[in-house]
């Protein structure tokens, strides 16, 4: 057994040097009197840039009641501010050949701008406006405006979407009530329509400060210039109060939770879900390598028993949803018509306990990090928009406090043994402390797991 | 609190400017004061337009005629190499739809000496992505890998392009799985428009009117035969060409790819001709049942033009206007004004051969027939002359935002593929930003009315009729014409225990 594994690594010390070389995204690194971050980067491939902007707030500092109210704050943020009306935030920055966005999860909220390098000067003129200036022309129309866009939102993302409704159900069963991942960020419709204009104003003088908020821009940039350029626009955003971070207990499940959930689908769907260590901590790696192991490609675990062999699911995924506070691990599995779920409940558990009491194979181990290598490479290839290397550096800098942490990051998979996989599969993936949604069609309960006790 | 402290800041700028006369040592403080401050009042001008600076097209060609467009991009160390089959869903035969759709993805399915799970295995540990496609006019197999595992991936390319196997225990399980997508799309108020829509412009005997994934009879008929016959038919060096972007030059890619294709044999494949498709000739309104559903897909068009057109450019332009991007009229009316959706947006799909024109959007059940009034309010507005502002506008979004196009080798290889397929010149990317500025108001408004008729185009609604049928009649758009789901998608399949 020892010589065996001492063979494994040495075969994997091997592989690791055929791959490929350092991963290095050069910065440049600043703060304003005002607490903002700024980071540079500069990449001249193409004559275009962009600048992406996190404020470290998400729907998990949402208080009772006002439930997805980080997420439609992010798009009050496109309404215009003190020195651009309404609707010139989108229309002048695409009048200059340039592109945005923004996103909001639990932990954060980020925006980008995607510009030609001649349209620097205009997108941090407009970024800094709505970010010093946003609330002296908010007014409740626009509040509504945006509440009308957010429902719509849900219903298409969410409630018209076959198993639209899964996240939210996982999420309210995984977390007690008063944990920031209870409830989900598109929020609750009652709680958009109680949203009001004087929450939107609180909101951004507690949050939207720039000593809570870090700034990246990148690409086609000149430093010297583009870090006069922000100094002008940025330094007139006033300082906020401190922002402290979060504090949460960590959550864990100490029962099996079983739930089923009828909707207009054909096909049941299986979920299992459970509580995993958060983004960078030990066992995060692991998780992702685990879930290529169980569902990443044909000869992964799952998919070659479930889809290619049995032929008896239609789908199968598995990942490690990672968060800044905790982390979820995920199995999903689509039956095939005329199969239950309790059949492919049961093959699930058969394999999670084969990983669990055998070291996976090298192969497969290796076969996971390489793919996730090439991922690292591929992030090389775009400035901007979301998962653009300028969002990473801001990410990394937010999680980690180096921006450059790309070989960092990589390395976290590079160093992984099988023994590391089994071992995230024994202490995290346990059969008593996890959530099993059956989403099922309408009147078709008997298609569901069983609850517990009658298994 | 704010506005006072900006206020401050502007009384001792222009105090500072007063003392600027005569006051040299002065003068350099306030300059740099100066430069903190900004100026608020007005958007900054923008700077001239960058130059886009692309590395040249290479044109290189195998010993047996196989084309090989090659674009170097050294910033990463990533490959992609692509197979491209000038023949594609349009293809299949009439009785057979779906039948390149099977044959690309059965493509996958097997190679050489190693069955499907070798193959994938091999493919998945290399880090790499080799997968077979089918559009309607190409197929293909497009390879992606880093460098250092080129040669690698490159076999394995070679075998799916060149050896496939087509196991018929595959084809039995990638039947089961088809007829399970056929099935799920009945979940699906997306899936559900989409193919009606095609249905309704096109009609049974052109190919862009068939679910481009085949039917349920044509799904359960395929037989290994039909796959090899598509197979040897259409993949053969007289009918390919090879694209290649990335962290390589010509020279140290053309052997490679001389040795897994130079041998490669078979003759020149006839281009099929199709029947013209019928444009729409009358409005009339198509409701597709789903009870209960929050929101109605909406989906209005007819059958556009095609990607050589002569019109390409003004209409590019004119659908940036109308609802090709954020601030779009579709979008802006819809979205922001009215709060109907989350998004509108209208597209002009430009293939070989006329592809539809599409305005579309989800909107909330309740307001589906205010929601199709503003689309036609817009689709009659856009025949108007535009201003002078949006057409700068649009011009301006189109051409300055171009370079972001070629951010990866998958996206440069995509942009390659459209030089070979629409036989557009080597100097159409850098002549790209000349040919949009070129357009004028009047072009704007000649392609609209030319192409975009309010009154004969065909309107898909998938949404809950109780609730909307009654609001919608009264708009008098047009008959309208009650469907269910299973009458546009078929009942749907069961499968075999």
């Amino acid at each position: 057994m020892k010589l065996k594994y001492l063979l494994y690594s040495f075969l994997f010390l091997l592989l690791i040097n055929l791959s490929v070389s350092q991963l290095s995204v050069k910065f440049e690194k600043f703060t304003l009197p005002n607490g903002l971050t700024v980071i540079l980067h500069e990449d001249h491939t193409l004559p275009t840039a962009t600048a992406n902007i996190w404020y470290h707030v998400g729907s998990g500092n949402e208080k009772p009641g006002r439930t997805g109210f980080a997420h439609l704050f992010e798009h009050l943020m496109f309404m215009g501010s003190k020195n651009v009306p309404v609707g010139k935030f989108d229309e002048w920055l695409e009048a200059a050949g340039g592109d945005n966005n923004g996103s909001t999860s639990s932990d954060r909220t980020n925006y980008w701008e995607n510009f030609p390098s001649s349209a620097l000067d205009l997108t941090l003129f407009l970024e800094s406006d709505r970010d010093g200036y946003l609330v002296d022309v908010m007014t409740p129309e626009k509040v509504d405006a945006q509440r009308d866009v957010v429902k719509n939102e849900r219903r298409q993302s969410y409630e018209n979407r076959p198993y639209g409704m899964s996240s939210i159900v996982i999420g309210e069963n995984l977390f007690p009530p008063d944990h920031p991942y209870h409830w989900p960020t598109i929020g609750s419709q009652e709680d958009l329509s109680a949203a009001s204009f004087e929450d939107v104003v609180e909101f951004f003088k507690k949050y939207y400060v720039p000593n809570n908020a870090s700034f990246v821009v990148a690409g086609d940039i000149d430093p010297v210039k583009t870090k006069e350029l922000i100094t002008k626009w940025f330094s007139d955003v006033p300082k906020g109060k401190p922002v402290m971070p979060i504090q949460q207990p960590v959550a864990y499940l100490t029962e099996e939770k079983r739930v089923v959930l009828e909707d207009k689908v054909q096909l049941p769907r299986l979920y299992i879900n459970w509580i995993t260590p958060k983004h960078f901590s030990p066992g995060d790696a692991e998780l992702d390598i685990l879930a290529n192991v169980l569902a990443g490609g044909k000869n992964s675990r799952l998919y070659k028993r479930l889809v290619y062999d049995l032929q008896i699911a239609q789908d199968v995924s598995a990942y490690q949803d990672a968060s800044m506070l905790t982390s979820v691990f995920s199995i999903v599995v689509t039956a095939r018509s005329g199969h239950t779920l309790t059949e492919l409940e049961k093959i699930v558990r058969e394999e999670i306990n084969k990983v669990k009491n055998e070291t996976p194979s090298l192969r497969e181990v290796q076969r996971a990090v390489n793919q996730y290598e090439v991922s690292f490479l591929m992030r090389m290839e775009r400035v901007g928009g979301f998962g653009g290397k300028a969002d990473l550096l801001n990410d990394y800098y937010v999680e980690t406090g180096n921006p450059d942490y790309f070989n960092e990051d990589l390395a976290r998979y590079k160093a992984l043994t099988p023994d590391d996989i089994q071992s995230v599969a024994q202490t995290y993936l346990r059969d008593d402390g996890d959530v099993v949604l059956s989403i099922v069609p309408q009147g078709k309960k008997e298609l569901a797991v069983p609850e517990k006790g009658d298994k | 609190m704010q506005k006072s402290k900006v206020k401050s800041k502007n009384v001792i700028l222009s105090v500072a400017k007063d003392l600027i006369i005569g006051l040299g040592i002065v003068l350099l403080l306030v300059t740099f004061s100066y430069s903190q401050v900004p100026d608020r009042s007005k958007p900054p001008e923008l700077g001239p337009p960058p130059s886009m600076n692309l590395p040249a097209i290479q044109h290189l060609k195998l010993s047996n005629g196989i084309s090989v467009v090659l674009m170097e991009k050294h910033q990463v160390p990533l490959v992609e190499v692509d197979l491209l089959i000038k023949a594609g869903m349009v293809n299949d035969p009439k009785d057979k739809p779906g039948l390149a759709s099977v044959t690309t993805s059965m493509m996958e399915e097997g190679a050489g000496t190693r069955n499907a799970l070798e193959l994938a295995d091999a493919i998945d540990f290399l880090g790499a992505n080799i997968s077979a496609f089918a559009g309607w006019h190409t197929a293909g197999v497009s390879m992606f890998t880093p460098l250092s595992k080129l040669d690698d991936a490159l076999a394995l390319f070679g075998d799916m392009c060149l050896r496939p196997t087509f196991p018929i225990e595959e084809l039995e399980r990638n039947r089961k799985e088809r007829l399970t997508t056929l099935m799920q799309w009945h979940d699906e108020p997306r899936a559900i428009a989409s193919v009606h829509f095609s249905k309704t412009l096109y009609g049974n005997n052109h190919p862009y009117g068939k679910p481009t994934i085949g039917n349920e009879k044509s799904i359960r008929a395929f037989k290994v035969e039909d796959l090899k016959k598509f197979y040897q038919t259409y993949f053969g060096p007289g009918n390919a060409s090879l694209i290649v972007v990335g962290d390589i030059s010509p020279e140290a890619i053309l052997p490679k790819l001389e040795a897994i294709f130079g041998k490669w044999e078979g003759g020149k494949v006839e281009q099929q001709t199709f029947p013209k498709a019928v444009q729409v000739k009358e409005r009339a309104i198509y409701l597709i049942d789903k009870p209960g559903a929050p929101q109605s897909e909406i989906r209005i068009g007819r059958i556009g033009i095609d990607r050589m057109t002569d019109d390409y450019y003004a209409l590019r332009v004119m659908n940036t206007i109308l609802g090709g991007s954020f601030s779009s009229r579709l979008n802006q009316n819809l979205r922001e004004l009215h709060g109907y959706t989350y998004g509108a947006s209208s597209n002009f799909d430009f293939r070989m051969m006329p592809g539809p024109f599409l305005a579309g959007s989800a909107v909330q059940t309740a307001v589906t027939d205010s929601a199709l009034f503003q689309f036609f309010f817009e689709l009659n507005r856009i025949l108007e002359p535009v201003s002078d502002d949006e057409l700068t506008r649009a011009k301006n979004y189109l051409t300055l935002r171009y370079p972001e196009s070629f951010q990866t080798v998958q996206q440069i290889a995509g942009q390659l593929a459209d030089i070979v397929v629409y036989n557009l010149p080597d100097d159409y990317f850098n002549n790209f930003t000349k040919n949009i500025l070129t357009v004028t108001k009047e072009d704007v408004q000649r392609v609209a009315k030319k192409y975009i008729e309010p009154k004969k185009v065909s309107i898909i609604v998938v949404g809950d009729r109780k609730t909307i049928e009654k609001s919608v009649s009264k708009l008098k758009y047009g008959k309208i014409k009650n469907l269910t789901i299973d009458d546009v998608l078929g009942k749907a399949p069961v499968l075999e225990k």
